[in-house]
């Protein structure tokens, strides 16, 4: 038997791109369903519709950019862009807000900067920020009521986001952090919580589905397809001032909103941790989740948009070589870290 | 001063090379899309064609005129001041400037705002009088004047055209703010029930066009230098004798 022993090292095979992209996708599709149970067919819409446009958008520039489309759509990355945007979109935004977004994602945060690998911001973030900036009354007006006696079918659906039926108030609604953010300057936590979008716990339909991109992010940490320091560092560094500054209720949003009522789980394990745009080293990694953390909150609570993920995300991949630079470990052999400015980077 | 006569004006005309001007001005070295300067008005103000074409008239005179008057002045200025006598120059032209402007067109005066002021400090006018017309005789001086400003003007209105169509869905919206009312019904509508996109009327999109812009012409470029190496390349190729003595070179 001990002869048949290997020696160390035992070295898995490396992860490739497919591989991580594909787990990221299989493990949003648990909060896709919560989504599709709570808020109805449009984010499932969404997703599908996404996909068909990343994926042609990418087969176009990669064509026109003469590189191999099999490989480079085989890789999953066009789709996981797509699959995010699917999910932070608000459910019953119409199709061109989708095809927008998308587009800029592939054409402009991707490709400009000369495809995967070399875009320094979030693709899929750079896309929600630009609808969110240019539409702003079709991303705040199309988000679902989870209240709804019924949600609608998925033809009602398909009419509404393809504008061949107006838009129907009884299954749209603002969301709990837009409701809490605008009514907390005039009411007592008691009165907004009285809302029935809040439900009995923290917020209808939100709470479960952050749960469940929660399970998700923590299986891919699990699987070490993910690092846990960016999502725990996101989380940490929007607690820490929503315990200080939201302690009263009356006053701003309490943690539980801020961490299961937005976009937040999607954000910290989704987003936050793209291996393309965050920081690569793991001090850098804590530094930069943490930002992305604290500026959610800051733009939540002091700004004027009720979620924050994709600017606070935004941001942070501005700041993130920068963080590289600073945060590098030593080498073996070497006595010190080489931090800073390397030569090369001097004019 | 002393009088310049007509048959020196035959000699100045004569001594100019207008092809060159021209082709400095308007693609060379466009202060636009080569120079990049002058930004902060271009990138503020072309949310539509007419606010572009405001601007871009107000440059061009400015520009014309205040190369006209460095030029006259450039034998007279000493180096050391030259440049706040420039400044003085460009200053009182823009003031001008907005004063008709005031004066004619109020609602686009009202439009445009600070950014008529700031054509003071737009490096593109200081950048020419310092380094052409402070150092070359009227006529070249107000020719490259004007093509600069052409050239300033024709990525303005592009670059207006571009964000206006995105941004609104229309084209010469307003026009009458400019050429009154024989402009009235000049808009076009492309696209009906346009939803207003945001991003490309707000600054960023501004960047962004520019970008496209810039690119566009280096495209441009980029092909015509490759279709002349490969015509210079054609005249080099000539039948060859295969050497047969001597050293092979």
């Amino acid at each position: 038997m001990a002869l048949l022993s290997i020696t160390s090292p035992h070295v898995k095979g490396p992860q490739r791109t497919a591989g991580i992209m594909r787990w990221v996708i299989l493990m949003t599709l648990p909060g896709l369903a919560l989504q599709t149970y709570f808020f109805g067919w449009g984010n499932l819409h969404n997703v599908i519709w996404c996909s068909l446009i990343a994926v042609a958008a990418e087969s176009l520039v990669l064509w026109l950019r003469k590189r191999p489309i099999g490989f480079y759509i085989g890789d999953y990355s066009a789709l996981v862009t797509a699959v995010l945007l699917g999910l932070a979109l608000p459910p019953f935004a119409p199709w061109w807000v989708s095809l927008v977004a998308c587009l800029f994602s592939i054409l402009f945060a991707k490709h400009l900067y000369g495809g995967i690998g070399y875009n320094p911001f979030n693709p899929a973030m750079a896309g929600y920020a630009l609808v969110l900036i240019s539409y702003p009354l079709a991303m705040t007006t199309t988000w679902a009521n989870p209240v709804a006696s019924n949600t609608p079918s998925i033809t009602e659906t398909l009419a509404i986001i393809w504008e061949l039926s107006p838009l129907v108030d009884a299954y749209t609604g603002a969301t709990p952090l837009d409701v809490y953010k605008h009514e907390v300057a005039v009411s007592t936590a008691e009165e907004i919580r009285s809302n029935p979008i809040f439900g009995q716990r923290i917020a209808l339909g939100w709470e479960a589905v952050n749960l469940a991109f929660l399970l998700g992010g923590l299986v891919l940490i699990g699987l070490k397809v993910m690092p846990w320091q960016t999502p725990a560092a996101v989380l940490a560094g929007l607690a820490l001032p929503a315990l200080i500054f939201g302690w009263d209720e009356d006053q701003s949003a309490p943690l539980s909103l801020h961490l299961f009522a937005g976009a937040t789980m999607l954000g910290a394990f989704f987003i936050a941790t793209d291996p393309v745009s965050s920081a690569t080293t793991n001090l850098g990694r804590l530094i930069y989740g943490f930002g992305i953390g604290l500026l959610t909150y800051i733009i939540r609570v002091w700004g004027s948009y009720p979620d924050a993920i994709a600017f606070a995300v935004l941001l942070m991949n501005f700041a993130a070589p920068f963080i590289d630079a600073y945060t590098q470990p030593r080498a073996y052999g070497y006595k010190k870290a080489n931090r800073g400015p390397k030569a090369s980077d001097k004019p | 001063m002393q009088m310049i006569q007509p048959e020196q004006w035959v000699q100045l005309m004569a001594n100019t090379d207008f092809v060159k001007l021209t082709q400095n001005g308007l693609w060379d070295n466009n202060p636009a899309l080569v120079q990049l300067l002058g930004l902060c008005p271009l990138l503020a103000v072309t949310g539509t064609v007419v606010n572009a074409l405001g601007l871009g008239l107000a440059t061009l005179i400015v520009l014309v005129l205040s190369n006209v008057a460095v030029s006259l002045i450039r034998n007279f200025v000493n180096d050391s001041i030259r440049l706040p006598a420039f400044v003085m120059i460009i200053a009182s032209l823009v003031t001008c400037a907005e004063l008709l402007m005031q004066a004619y067109t109020y609602e686009l005066y009202e439009i445009l705002g600070i950014f008529i002021p700031l054509i003071v400090t737009n490096c593109a006018i200081l950048g020419r009088a310092d380094a052409f017309a402070s150092k070359h005789s009227i006529v070249p001086a107000a020719l490259d004047g004007l093509m600069m400003g052409i050239g300033f003007m024709v990525v303005l209105l592009l670059l207006g055209a571009m964000r206006e169509l995105i941004g609104q869905g229309t084209l010469f919206s307003d026009m009458s703010l400019i050429f009154g009312d024989i402009a009235r019904d000049w808009e076009i509508q492309l696209i009906d029930n346009y939803n207003n996109f945001l991003f490309a009327i707000l600054p960023p999109g501004a960047f962004v066009g520019m970008g496209l812009i810039i690119a566009g012409k280096n495209v441009i470029d980029d092909r015509i230098a490759k279709a002349k190496a490969a015509r210079a390349h054609d005249v080099k190729t000539g039948s060859k004798r295969v050497r047969v003595t001597g050293n092979i070179s």
